[in-house]
């Protein structure tokens, strides 16, 4: 054991430590790529864009695609949906941020900040709720649409706005916009 | 015990294998271990657990024979196993059901632990190792409800994968850990595939553990009282090997009853639709065993929070041990707590309800309240029932309790017919 004699540390006090945390830190490393290889892989990470086609989609209707694995809602939303969105204060929002992937983050959750700039009358998002992460009703016509006619998760009852907005439940944000830019009027690639 | 190495090797055969591995030394300590000779049918459940271990270990590795984890062949193999593999149908129903049994044999194991007070000294470690191995089994019955990849599997998958994004920060980061990809996918069905082949060895080794942590204080029993001599106990064999056996007996024919005649009653039939990652069943549920969790879980507004009540409802079990103030193990001996364990037991049973009910209403209103009560019972109830409740006075020994059970006078008994070892 080491000198007893001092209450300095002793040069093989020194070296003990040394050791000890050379091999703590090298076990760290070894660690790494045996949780690393959990993570997403280069083939996952590949799908990250798709194209997708507007123009059938009337005034009104939605339209889901599938987007890494995920539903992304797209809406064609009518006047009043847009209207309805526009009316509601920020106070009034459960999640005062956009969730907009395509501006800055902590952008305020303004109904212009919700839908593409020049194109409100689509909405397009991923259509996961944000509590944990069922997809939510209301993309069919006869769905349950929840207390502000936009979306509802049935899995612990969140309710969303015409904007995705949550407004009441235990989802804490609301539904993420993708990036997304519109390559024709008709066309937009998502990712 | 202590008095372990009595064991005399019998030939020239054991006597060499003993000096070179004492195994026989471990089996002679199981065949004579020194059991409480008034534990009741409540205590064969460890028993039975561990026949249900050797049986889902048994059947899942046969049924990984004909499994396929991939995500455009998992539902179909299942199917395969269903309809073309010899007694596949059978092999894959006693696996499935053998997990709803495990549980229902499990549940009431903790319950008698809890009624009997199983857990307080010296027996902690011994119920922290159960707890840990209960912890275990919901992740291996949780992984394996996932591999059918029907709708209830993947959206099961997708929810509790989920929980963990809660997490301030590093939550999303260990979400997508978890799942390989952005959503639960084929990394995700791969992996769970994989730890669910894994985690019932974990298991075997801490049931080890386990046993081990038993057999050193020994076995706690109805009155609760320590073994004092001899005369308390019984040897394991033959007398609790046959208890056992006869209560695994009754176990089995519950088992064959669900197995043979109605293998999907625990099951959920959204489960063989195939899983569709775009469409959210209307209504989801875990399996039954985790819905007093699942109510806990959504009684608290707050994705966090809910979280956080969840995983606490099994955390407040592991300083379970120095939550209950009170010596007396037994509720025997407990008047007060008696009842409260009988109202917790029905409070647990009405999580489990209102878990299965949607998430609306009155339901939700109910949920609150029995978490509350649930957490309650724990952190409020044990503690200050240790102080203020009376116990009624304990018996002198095990064997004067059980004579005077049975009529006779117990000095005169035990004096003209002593109890064989």
């Amino acid at each position: 054991m080491a000198v007893t004699d001092t209450d300095e540390p002793t040069r093989r006090d020194f070296l003990y430590i040394a050791t000890g945390s050379f091999t703590a830190i090298g076990g760290a490393f070894l660690v790494w790529p045996l949780i690393d290889q959990m993570n997403p892989d280069a083939s996952a990470l590949a799908l990250a864009s798709i194209e997708v086609d507007l123009s059938s989609i009337e005034v009104g209707q939605s339209m889901t695609v599938k987007w890494r694995g995920k539903p992304v809602f797209i809406r064609r939303r009518s006047a009043e949906e847009i209207e309805a969105a526009r009316a509601v204060p920020l106070s009034d929002l459960i999640d005062p941020e956009a969730r907009n992937d395509n501006l800055p983050e902590g952008s305020p959750a303004n109904d212009q900040n919700r839908a593409p700039a020049g194109k409100e009358e689509w909405l397009i998002m991923v259509g996961i709720c944000t509590h944990l992460g069922c997809v939510p009703k209301g993309q069919g016509m006869s769905d349950k649409k929840g207390d502000f006619g936009g979306w509802f998760c049935p899995c612990h009852g969140s309710h969303y706005d015409t904007a995705g907005r949550i407004r009441k439940g235990p989802a804490p944000q609301n539904l993420e916009v993708p990036v997304l830019t519109f390559l024709s009027d008709t066309k937009i690639k998502i990712g | 015990m202590s008095e372990d190495h009595t064991y005399q090797p019998s030939n020239a055969f054991t006597r060499w294998l003993d000096e070179r591995l004492p195994i026989m030394g471990i089996v002679d300590h199981m065949m004579g271990y020194p059991t409480p000779k008034n534990i009741n049918y409540w205590w064969t459940f460890g028993g039975i657990l561990s026949f249900c271990l050797v049986a889902q270990i048994v059947t899942g590795v046969i049924l990984a024979m004909h499994y396929t984890p991939h995500v455009s062949m998992a539902f179909n193999s299942i199917e395969h196993i269903m309809r073309d593999v010899n007694y596949g149908h059978l092999l894959r129903y006693a696996h499935a059901n053998g997990a709803s049994m495990f549980f229902i044999a499990v549940y009431i194991h903790m319950f008698r632990g809890l009624y009997y007070g199983s857990y307080k000294a010296p027996r902690e470690v011994l119920w922290i190792l159960g707890v840990v191995i209960f912890l275990l089994m919901m992740a291996a019955g949780f992984m394996g409800y996932v591999l059918p990849w029907g709708q209830m599997s993947f959206w099961g998958a997708t929810v509790i994968t989920n929980l963990f994004s809660a997490i301030p920060y590093v939550g999303e980061a260990i979400r997508e850990l978890l799942w390989g990809g952005f959503s639960v996918d084929n990394p995700t069905l791969n992996r769970f595939f994989s730890l669910h082949y894994l985690i019932p060895f974990i298991i075997a080794g801490v049931v080890i553990l386990h046993i081990w942590a038993l057999h050193v204080p020994g076995n706690n029993n109805p009155l609760g009282i320590n073994v004092k001599d001899k005369q308390d106990t019984v040897p394991f064999h033959p007398y609790m090997t046959a208890k056992d056996g006869f209560a695994l007996v009754l176990f089995l024919i519950l088992f064959s009853y669900f197995v043979f005649f109605n293998p999907n009653a625990m099951g959920h039939p959204d489960n063989y639709i195939e899983a569709n990652p775009l469409v959210t069943p209307a209504h989801i549920v875990p399996e039954w065993y985790y819905l007093p969790f699942y109510a806990i879980l959504r009684a608290v507004p707050d994705k966090l929070g809910g979280v956080v009540a969840m995983f606490g409802a099994i955390a407040v079990l592991f300083v379970l041990p120095w939550l209950d103030t009170s010596k007396v193990r037994s509720a025997r001996f407990r008047p007060m707590y008696r009842q409260f364990f009988f109202i917790f037991v029905a409070c647990c049973m009405g999580l489990g309800y209102l878990g299965a009910m949607p998430a609306e209403g009155i339901y939700v209103i109910a949920s609150r309240i029995l978490t509350v009560y649930y957490f309650a019972h724990f952190l409020i109830i044990l503690p200050v029932l240790g102080m203020v409740e009376k116990p009624k006075p304990l018996p002198e020994s095990i064997s004067k309790a059980v004579l005077d059970a049975h009529g006779g006078s117990a000095s005169a008994n035990t004096a003209a017919a002593p109890e064989k070892r």
